[in-house]
């Protein structure tokens, strides 16, 4: 109750700006750096509520993807000519923005990847295939993303593992008491989700990552929903795995990070085979390129790298203590607003200060209140959100969900609290 | 592209008060139909006359959002009493009629060449031809139709 309170407190303080702002620069510039969000729908406003989903990306990372295949496209780390070099210059800088990024020792921790989905597939079938026996547990959550459980599934068909589950309590939260209790000997590998994409929770994976380190096994994180919103220290976390997407961080689709410790990458076998990650090739066998080299066979996703570092600077731009600020004034605002209109019930309490709002809206199914909220202009999700046995724990088929971004204002939280109530009188 | 265009009268009262509705707890979920993508599942009970070649009651139960459950519901209407095979092929052309139709081009099936579908001569299911508009529903709105097919002997 207290801490209701105190948020309700600072929803009052920001509704109450003048001109809304992030840091010190005002929303309607920071709007204007987004092209996409002056479209119109039909003949309403875009109000895009599915950051969660991917994010829109400011003109300065739709240039730097232009601009590199006007200026400075090649293929990279192998040519001796001009554009070669400044093409694998982009591209290796890129990976050493992501270091700084998420704070990893080495760039060579960096391994560039399709997406947190490959980045996990990667993980699963290397780390996985070579460690991982006939009885040895891999200890998941309720609450994961498919892209955070199926691979590990395939990797139990293969290799014999089990997997088992902690549990989410009511309020969305992991039950964390279990944790002792359920632990064996042969937990190898704990795999969560840093920040839920249905709940909005935020895991406490420092913790977790002590327990599991002080038992000998190892902690991979999905951060998906993490890097954009909150600071991340892999170092600090004690995540020995760390996995994110470009899109879902207002960089291009197609590209994104595993993070690994080098003594890992340096054990794990390779993960798809080919040019580019090997040393010397024969008819029969070859060696190995050193990592990250090791995990990225063929050509490069390069223009993804680079917009991907257009975006990083984007954001440095910003402040991540500004985005972060602004983003909570505005969830929490979201929340109180939300609970006031009739027949909602927000899934979730225990992270009330997340942009990740999941909902539903009572005789109405959350197909229809999407379809709905469309016709108004408001572009949010519903579904099972890829996370089904969630959805179970929930008891509910599927959500509405929607969720924030720095560029969302409280005029689009009001339109999606009316765009509920028209809802639930159009389907009544 | 119109709410209305979707969600016409028929389909809005089709889904408020849906027909042959039933609790059909005796079928088991692994038979219940999915819509995987948006959480629509529906469980079907087809009971066919003595010979075995006339449908003499449809019930479903359908948990979903109101194009699935105005579609199950309008399905259940048109399809009892008719004969398994005059069954069969109007759950395949409304199927067809749908999914032919080209998303960019207003609504219109696919020219076929072979005359008007039930999309065209029925008017509960002219009512669907918003639903090409918005390719996503297509599945919620075929859903029972691939559900009858699949229990049809």
């Amino acid at each position: 109750m207290e801490s209701m309170n105190r948020a309700a407190g600072t929803a009052a303080a920001w509704k109450g700006l003048e001109a809304a702002r992030v840091g010190r620069r005002l929303l309607e510039d920071i709007r204007a750096d987004f092209p996409i969000l002056g479209r119109m729908i039909g003949d309403r406003p875009l109000a895009y509520l599915d950051n969660a989903a991917t994010t829109q990306k400011p003109r300065a990372v739709i240039d730097a993807l232009a601009l590199y295949y006007e200026r400075t496209n090649a293929n990279v780390h192998r040519s001796l000519h001009t554009l070669g070099e400044e093409a694998t210059a982009a591209y290796e800088d890129a990976r050493r923005a992501v270091q700084r990024f998420i704070g990893a020792g080495d760039a060579g921790e960096i391994v560039f990847t399709r997406g947190t989905t490959e980045s996990i597939n990667l993980a699963a079938s290397s780390w996985g295939a070579a460690n991982l026996t006939k009885g040895d547990v891999v200890l998941l959550t309720e609450m994961e993303h498919h892209s955070n459980l199926v691979p590990w599934q395939l990797c139990a068909q293969r290799t014999g593992c089990t997997l088992r589950f902690i549990p989410v309590l009511a309020d969305g939260s992991l039950d964390m008491s279990i944790l002792e209790e359920s632990w064996t000997d042969r937990v190898r590998l704990v795999c969560v989700t840093h920040v839920s994409n249905v709940l909005g929770t935020e895991n406490d994976v420092r913790r977790l990552s002590r327990f599991a380190h002080e038992r000998g096994a190892l902690i991979l994180v999905d951060g998906a929903q993490a890097v954009p919103h909150i600071p991340v220290d892999v170092r600090a976390l004690g995540a020995d795995f760390y996995a994110f997407s470009a899109h879902k961080l207002y960089g291009p689709m197609g590209i994104g990070v595993l993070y690994a410790r080098a003594p890992l990458l340096e054990e794990m076998p390779p993960y798809m085979g080919g040019g580019e990650m090997i040393r010397a090739v024969g008819l029969e066998s070859s060696t190995w390129n050193d990592p990250p080299y090791k995990f990225e066979a063929g050509t490069p996703n390069v223009e993804g790298a680079v917009g991907l570092r257009a975006a990083l600077s984007y954001l440095e731009g910003l402040g991540a203590a500004e985005i972060r600020d602004c983003e909570r004034g505005l969830s929490l605002l979201a929340r109180r607003t939300l609970a006031e209109v009739p027949g909602v019930r927000l899934h979730g309490t225990a992270a009330p200060e997340s942009t990740v709002i999941s909902l539903s809206l009572e005789g109405v199914h959350p197909h229809d209140a999407a379809q709905y909220l469309d016709s108004e202009g408001i572009a949010v999700r519903a579904g099972h959100h890829c996370a089904q046995p969630l959805m179970k724990r929930l008891g509910v088929q599927a959500t509405v969900r929607a969720s924030l971004s720095f560029y969302n204002t409280e005029d689009e939280v009001m339109r999606l609290a009316a765009g509920l109530r028209g809802a639930g009188r159009y389907f009544s | 592209m119109a709410l209305e265009d979707l969600y016409r009268e028929i389909i809005l009262d089709h889904a408020k008060n849906p027909r042959n509705s039933a609790v059909l707890d005796h079928i088991p979920d692994t038979l219940a139909h999915e819509n995987p993508s948006c959480g629509d599942t529906l469980k079907l009970e087809v009971t066919l006359d003595e010979a075995g070649t006339t449908i003499r009651r449809i019930r479903v139960q359908c948990r979903g959002c109101s194009i699935s459950t105005a579609s199950a519901s309008i399905m259940s209407e048109l399809e009892t009493g008719r004969s398994v095979a005059e069954a069969r092929q109007l759950a395949r052309d409304f199927i067809s009629g749908l999914r032919g139709g080209d998303p960019a081009g207003g609504g219109q099936p696919a020219a076929s060449g072979e005359g008007a579908g039930p999309l065209d001569t029925i008017d509960e299911l002219a009512a669907f031809k918003g639903v090409m508009r918005f390719p996503v529903r297509v599945k919620c709105a075929t859903l029972a139709w691939h559900a009858l097919l699949s229990t049809l002997p």
